[in-house]
């Protein structure tokens, strides 16, 4: 019998850590998951919600011989209108489809105009002003006040901004509840939990292997994601990029741990799925990670804050969007850091080993 | 080193008992393992086999009773023992994406001594397997290799609960090869079946357990050898034919009769007298034979006897 040398590799720790990579990197699925899904998504929501020139108003003006020629040169000089003749019914009939967002009459000898839009569409509104301020000027109005139109088109404002933080706290969330939990209760399924407590393995060493696994993964899965967004779509971050960092830490501990509860007494893996998605359901839709969590009437909003993903996509946009500090993020951070010791402390308690 | 005190049982269970809500798994049970001993549980599922074995593991807790292994209890040097056993459970499952020998790597780095991974996994024989998957072992290589995640602390007294069951003939014989090398090495091993052919084959010594007690304790040899009448004659009868039982167990020879079915299961001290009679008395009442075999008794002849029962029932 010899004794082999316990170099660094022949570490429990080592070797546990090494097994939750194994496991991880030889399931293409779970790759695709953490990896690939969210930068997809990314580039869809990306490309459906990027920025366009803005668009020419359509308008239709109903022909009425010369008076109609004037409407239509005027309004065709600058480059916010397509102005086009039609006939009383033609124009009626666009307006309802929305093919143009107001149809304009000129009174023949009058010398007048009559705007015909529904009020309750804005952009028929603001076909309204914009046309009826161009035929004002046309017809000889000057302003009395000089003012300078300055366009300010800011990365941080647009949909795509608002949505990579929100995609990635999400992936944090799911790769933390996941990974944990589908593993965890997969091995005590197969009896091998119990397997492993039957040797000298220490339990504690054990948990920890899924930690260190945990963190190192997510550097990788956060560096895909934002790194993604960034070079392609220019989204900033403009926190300290430390404080991105330790935001997304403590919320992979923190969602590691609420994974770590959930899979603490669930047998079968069927079991384990449902309590999974029962806890992250209402984070997908109230958690604000496509839209704004302001958007739930305020008799909900005290039970969204308190769930830990709104915490962490709040400071994740407040860190990339904002560039806030410690200061600011604290009452989030608190949150999360809650959730934590919560999930931890209850779920060694009720974790069963076989 | 393995059997470290000769004197010293390896193992000592007294008045062992443990229920589950209103089943009575283990019901005072006592054993003792010698040092070097290969000792079998041998009983039909659900006779609290697996109990037992799991509470000698330090894996379930009794309700009563005084487990000391290799000298130390459970509660008080669970570290030190956890070192020393070798545990090969009933139906662990190792994870399907592991290499056999990361799988065997990662249990020998829990021990702080024992062979290197190499050995282990030339031990069990599954060189060949070292860099496959274990989801793509075959039965008989999956039980190997939780053999060989036994193996890896070098164990003074090595558990196995049912090593060979569901395997194939030819994989179960080279499990007991296996086995036998490992009783060479002079470890204790208690093992627990439900076939009496691997107790007879492997065991010094034999416990029968049946509902949580021992019912019988001693060597495969001794065990038949209690029967008195150590041939066992099998009478099948056509379909529908009766045979008067009272009768049967007057022919001369006969020692006990039982009924399966159709078939008859008669122990008989000499077999040249006993099958001339009992055909005579068949003949006498009428009754058609389809098969007739006989054997020499063996260790389920004992269970038959002690329970009326046959092992594999149900």
């Amino acid at each position: 019998m010899t004794n082999e040398a316990r170099d660094w590799r022949g570490h429990p720790l080592v070797q546990l850590t090494l097994v939750r990579y194994r496991e991880f990197f030889r399931e293409p699925e779970a790759v695709f998951w953490v990896f690939v899904f969210p930068v997809l998504l990314t580039a869809g929501l990306g490309l459906a919600f990027r920025h366009q020139a803005p668009e020419r108003i359509p308008v239709a003006v109903v022909e009425r011989g010369t008076a109609s020629a004037t409407v239509i040169d005027a309004l065709a000089k600058g480059s916010d209108f397509l102005p086009r003749a039609l006939t009383d019914s033609a124009a009626a009939r666009a307006l309802r489809s929305g093919t143009v967002a107001l149809v304009v009459v000129p009174a023949g000898a009058a010398d007048s105009v009559e705007y015909r839009f529904d009020d309750e569409r804005p952009e028929s509104r603001t076909a309204r002003l914009l046309v009826n301020d161009a035929l004002q000027r046309a017809a000889g109005r000057s302003d009395r006040l000089p003012v300078t139109d300055r366009q300010v088109r800011e990365a941080g404002s647009r949909y795509v901004d608002f949505v990579v933080p929100g995609l990635l706290g999400m992936n944090l969330m799911g790769s933390g509840i996941w990974g944990l939990g589908f593993a965890i209760v997969d091995a005590r399924r197969k009896k091998l939990l119990k397997r492993l407590i039957a040797t000298p393995m220490s339990r504690t060493q054990y948990l920890a292997s899924f930690v260190l696994s945990r963190l190192t993964l997510l550097v990788l899965e956060v560096g895909a994601l934002l790194g993604f967004a960034f070079l392609v779509f220019g989204v900033p971050i403009r926190g300290a990029l430390p404080t991105l960092l330790a935001i997304c830490l403590l919320s992979a501990l923190s969602f590691g741990a609420l994974g770590l509860l959930i899979a603490s007494r669930a047998r079968t893996v069927e079991g384990v799925s449902g309590l999974m998605n029962l806890v992250m359901l209402p984070m997908w839709i109230f958690s604000g990670v496509f839209f704004s969590a302001s958007r739930f009437p305020d008799a909900l909003q005290p039970f969204i804050q308190a769930l830990p993903l709104t915490a962490v996509n709040d400071a994740l946009r407040a860190s990339m969007l904002e560039g806030a500090g410690w200061d600011r993020l604290a009452p989030e951070m608190a949150v999360i850091a809650a959730w934590l010791a919560v999930s931890f402390a209850l779920a060694v308690r009720l974790f069963r080993w076989r | 080193m393995p059997g470290t005190a000769a004197t010293a049982p390896s193992l000592l269970v007294r008045g062992l008992r443990k229920r589950y809500d209103d089943v009575i798994a283990v019901d005072g049970l006592d054993l003792e393992i010698r040092a070097g001993d290969c000792f079998g549980l041998l009983g039909p599922n659900g006779a609290g086999k697996t109990t037992t074995i799991e509470i000698c593991e330090g894996l379930t807790e009794p309700d009563e009773g005084e487990v000391v292994v290799l000298g130390l209890r459970w509660g008080e040097h669970d570290r030190e023992l956890r070192e020393r056993l070798g545990i090969s459970l009933q139906e662990t499952q190792f994870s399907e994406k592991l290499t056999v020998e990361e799988t065997v790597r990662l249990f020998r780095s829990f021990y702080r001594r024992g062979p290197s991974a190499e050995e282990v996994i030339g031990t069990v024989q599954l060189q060949e397997k070292r860099k496959g998957r274990v989801g793509q072992l075959s039965g008989g290589q999956r039980q190997r290799l939780a053999l060989a995640c036994a193996l890896v602390g070098d164990p003074a007294l090595l558990f196995l609960d049912e090593p060979t069951t569901g395997l194939d003939p030819q994989s179960r014989r080279q499990l007991w090869d296996l086995i036998e090398r490992f009783k060479a090495d002079g470890r204790a091993i208690l093992l627990t079946t439900h076939y009496m052919e691997e107790a007879e084959r492997l065991c010094d010594r034999v416990a029968i357990v049946d509902r949580g007690k021992v019912i019988a304790l001693g060597t495969p040899g001794e065990l038949v050898a209690s029967l008195s009448a150590e041939h066992v004659v099998e009478l099948t009868l056509a379909p529908g034919a009766a045979l008067d039982e009272e009768s049967l167990g007057r022919v001369e020879g006969v020692a006990a009769a039982h009924r399966r079915n159709d078939t008859w299961r008669i122990r008989v001290a000499e077999l040249h007298r006993a099958v001339p009679a009992l055909l005579a008395e068949l003949h006498r009442q009428g009754a058609q034979l389809t098969e007739l075999r006989t054997h020499s008794a063996t260790l389920e002849d004992v269970f038959v006897e002690l329970t009326g029962r046959h092992l594999r029932d149900e």
